[in-house]
C-alpha cells in the first residue's frame, strides 16, 4: 500500500470524478468529495514524511520502469506542492456547500463536484509525474476541467472569459507540446530524469534552445506572468466564488512548480540560468508585474477583480525569486508559493462569504461591513496585512527571504522595488478598510443581513489562522523549502 | 537541398503560422476555433515527421524487416489528437452558450455588449 502512495495521489480524484455522478445527489457528492480530498492530503502528508525521511521516491506505472514506462518521481519540491494543494483544496471543498448551492442550480451541482476533482486530479498528475508528455497530458486534463467550471459562473461574462482562457490556455500547451517534441528530437527520451542526463550533451544546439523557448513561453502563459496574464483577471472574477478561491490558491502555483521544475532539474541551473539571459528577464518581468498589475489593481471596483490583479503582482514575486537564482532567493519564491495560497485563498473564501450575503462584490457593496460582517471583514483584512507583507504574517517571512535574497546578490536596486511593490499594495488593501469601517452604507442599496454562514467562515478563519501561524512559527515551510531549494541546486554545484 | 529534403517540417511551419494568423486575427469565434485546429494539427504533423525514419517500413514484425518506423510519437500524438477533440467541443459548446447569452458569435459584438455594465 506504501509503495503505490505516488500514483494514488492521483488516481484517487481521477476515479472519485465519475464517481459522482453516479451518487447523483449533490449533498452526498460534496461529502464524497471533501471524503477525496482528504483522504489526497493525507496521502500527501505521507509522502512528505517519506521522501523527509528517507529520499526521492520513484514509481513506475504498471510494473514498467523508468525508460519504457512513465515515471512517477516524488521529491521534496514536488511533495510540498503537492501538500500545499491537496491541503488548500480540502479547505475549499469544506466550505465550498453553502456558497455553491447559493449561486448554482441544483442540476449543475452534481456536475461542478465531478469537474472539481478532474482540475484536481490534473494538478496533482503534473506535479507528481516524472515524464514530460505526462506533464502535458495532465496540463489539459485539469486545464479543460477550469475552462468549464469557470464557465459556470453566474454572469454571462463568465462564458466570454472561458472562452478567452481556451484560447489562450490551449496555444500555451500546444507551445509546451512543440518544447516536448524538440526534447524528443534531440535525446530520444521523455523522462525528467534521462533528459536532466542528455541534455547537457546537446546544449548548444538551437534546436534545444527553443525547445526551452517554447516550454518557458508555454508555461508562462499559465502561469499568468506579465505580460501573458490578459486572461486571468476576467477569469477570476467571474468564475463562481469558490472556483476562484481554489484557481488562485492551487493552479498557478502548480503552473509555477512546472517552470521550477523545467528550468532547475529537466534543463538544469547550467544550462537555464548561466547561459541565457533568463535571470534578468526574469528580475524584469517579474517586477513589472508587481508594478502594473498592483497599480491597476488600485483602480479596480470588482474586489474580486482587484485581488485577481494582485495575484499577477504576486506571481512576478515569485519569479523574481526564480530569477535571483540564488539558493535563498528560490527558498523565497517556494515560501511564497505557500504563503500566496494561504492569502488568496482565505481572502477569497471571504469574499465567498460576501457574494453569499450580498451578492456581489463591488467595492460598494463593503461599506459599513465592519459592523453587518464583523468577522469575515477582519478577515479580510488581516489577508490584506498578510498579502502587504506584515511582520507577524506570512507575507512578511516570504519577503523577507526574497529581499535578504537580492541584498546577497547585490542587487539592492531590486529589494527596494520589492519593499515599493509592498507599498502600493497598501493602497488597494486601504481602500476596503476605509469602506467597511469609515463609511455608511449606501442608501439605495439593500442592507446585508448579517455574518457568514458558519460553514463558510470557519475554512475562511482556519486558512487566516495559518497566515498568522506559519507567520509566526516558520519552522516547517522554512525547513521544508529551504531542504527543497538545495536539493535543486545540488545536481549544478 | 535544405527546402526539397525538409519539407515536411516547411509545411508544418507554413500550418502553424497560419493557425496561429487565424486565431489572432479573426473576430468571428469559429473561425478561431478553426485556426486553433489548424495550430494543433501542425504540431501533430510535426511529431508524425519526427518518428520518420528514412527507408524504415512499418513497425511490425516481417520477414527481413529490419529498419522501421519510431512507434512512439505516433501514440503520443494519439493522445494529444484526443486532446485536441475534448477542447474543440467544448469549445464549440462555448460558442453556443455564447451565441444564447449574447446573440452574436463576433468577438467585437460581444464586447460591445458587455461595455455598458
Amino acid at each position: 500500500m506504501l509503495t503505490h502512495l505516488p500514483i494514488l495521489q492521483v488516481i484517487l480524484p481521477l476515479v472519485a470524478a465519475p464517481s459522482c455522478l453516479i451518487i447523483r445527489r449533490a449533498s452526498l457528492v460534496w461529502l464524497f468529495t471533501l471524503g477525496v480530498s482528504i483522504a489526497a492530503f493525507a496521502v500527501s502528508a505521507l509522502l512528505l514524511q517519506q521522501v523527509s525521511t528517507s529520499g526521492a521516491i520513484t514509481y513506475g506505472l504498471g510494473g514498467w520502469d523508468a525508460p519504457w514506462g512513465i515515471e512517477y518521481r516524488i521529491d521534496l519540491l514536488n511533495a510540498w506542492v503537492l501538500l500545499v494543494v491537496t491541503g488548500i483544496s480540502t479547505v475549499v471543498l469544506a466550505a465550498a456547500r453553502a456558497s455553491v448551492q447559493a449561486e448554482m442550480d441544483q442540476a449543475r451541482q452534481t456536475l461542478f463536484y465531478t469537474l472539481y476533482l478532474l482540475c484536481f486530479a490534473g494538478l496533482l498528475g503534473i506535479v507528481a509525474t516524472g515524464d514530460v508528455f505526462n506533464v502535458f497530458v495532465f496540463l489539459e486534463i485539469s486545464s479543460l476541467a477550469t475552462y468549464a467550471l469557470i464557465a459556470l459562473g453566474r454572469d454571462r461574462r463568465a462564458l466570454w472569459a472561458a472562452f478567452q482562457y481556451l484560447i489562450m490556455g490551449t496555444i500555451g500547451a500546444t507551445f509546451i507540446l512543440i518544447g516536448i517534441g524538440f526534447l524528443y528530437m534531440m535525446t530520444g527520451t521523455l523522462n525528467m530524469a534521462d533528459l536532466a542526463q542528455r541534455l547537457p550533451e546537446v546544449s548548444s544546439s538551437s534546436t534545444v534552445l527553443a525547445a526551452f523557448a517554447f516550454i518557458v513561453v508555454g508555461v508562462c502563459l499559465k502561469l499568468a506572468l506579465f505580460p501573458l496574464h490578459m486572461w486571468l483577471p476576467n477569469a477570476y472574477s467571474f468564475a463562481p466564488s469558490i472556483v476562484t478561491a481554489f484557481l488562485a490558491a492551487t493552479a498557478t502555483k502548480v503552473a509555477l512548480y512546472l517552470l521550477v521544475r523545467f528550468t532547475f532539474t529537466v534543463f538544469g541551473v547550467q544550462f537555464s540560468l548561466t547561459s541565457l539571459p533568463l535571470q534578468s528577464l526574469f528580475i524584469g518581468l517579474g517586477l513589472a508585474g508587481v508594478f502594473v498589475a498592483s497599480v491597476v489593481a488600485i483602480y479596480q471596483v470588482d474586489i474580486k477583480r482587484m485581488l485577481a490583479y494582485s495575484s499577477v503582482a504576486q506571481v512576478g514575486y515569485m519569479v523574481v525569486g526564480i530569477g535571483i537564482s540564488s539558493v535563498v532567493a528560490v527558498q523565497a519564491t517556494l515560501l511564497h508559493l505557500f504563503n500566496h495560497a494561504l492569502m488568496k485563498g482565505g481572502l477569497f473564501l471571504a469574499l465567498a462569504g460576501l457574494a453569499y450575503r450580498a451578492g456581489s462584490c463591488h467595492i460598494d457593496a463593503f461599506r459599513g461591513l465592519g459592523r453587518t460582517m464583523p468577522w469575515t471583514m477582519a478577515a479580510i483584512v488581516i489577508g490584506g496585512i498578510s498579502l502587504i507583507g506584515m511582520p507577524l504574517t506570512v507575507g512578511f517571512v516570504s519577503k523577507w527571504y526574497l529581499i535578504s535574497a537580492a541584498l546577497e546578490s547585490n542587487l539592492w536596486f531590486v529589494a527596494l522595488l520589492v519593499v515599493m511593490g509592498s507599498l502600493v499594495a497598501v493602497v488597494y488593501i486601504w481602500r476596503l478598510v476605509e469602506a467597511a469601517y469609515f463609511q455608511e452604507p449606501a442608501g439605495d442599496q439593500p442592507p446585508v443581513v448579517g455574518e457568514a454562514p458558519l460553514s463558510l467562515l470557519l475554512p475562511t478563519w482556519l486558512l487566516i489562522s495559518a497566515n498568522l501561524y506559519f507567520g509566526i512559527d516558520t519552522r516547517l515551510p522554512v525547513e521544508v523549502t529551504g531542504a527543497a531549494a538545495q536539493y535543486l541546486f545540488g545536481g549544478a554545484q | 537541398m535544405l527546402l526539397t529534403s525538409l519539407y515536411n517540417y516547411w509545411v508544418v511551419i507554413a500550418l502553424m503560422m497560419i493557425g496561429l494568423y487565424m486565431v489572432l486575427a479573426q473576430g468571428n469565434l469559429i473561425k478561431k476555433i478553426i485556426g486553433l485546429n489548424i495550430f494543433q494539427t501542425s504540431v501533430f504533423i510535426f511529431y508524425i515527421s519526427v518518428g520518420k525514419v528514412n527507408g524504415g517500413n512499418a513497425p511490425i514484425l516481417a520477414h527481413g524487416e529490419t529498419i522501421y518506423s519510431n512507434p512512439l510519437p505516433h501514440v503520443l500524438i494519439l493522445t494529444a489528437i484526443v486532446v485536441g477533440i475534448a477542447t474543440t467541443s467544448l469549445a464549440l459548446a462555448l460558442v453556443i452558450r455564447i451565441k444564447r447569452a449574447y446573440g452574436s458569435v463576433e468577438e467585437r459584438d460581444i464586447q460591445a455588449e458587455d461595455r455598458p455594465c
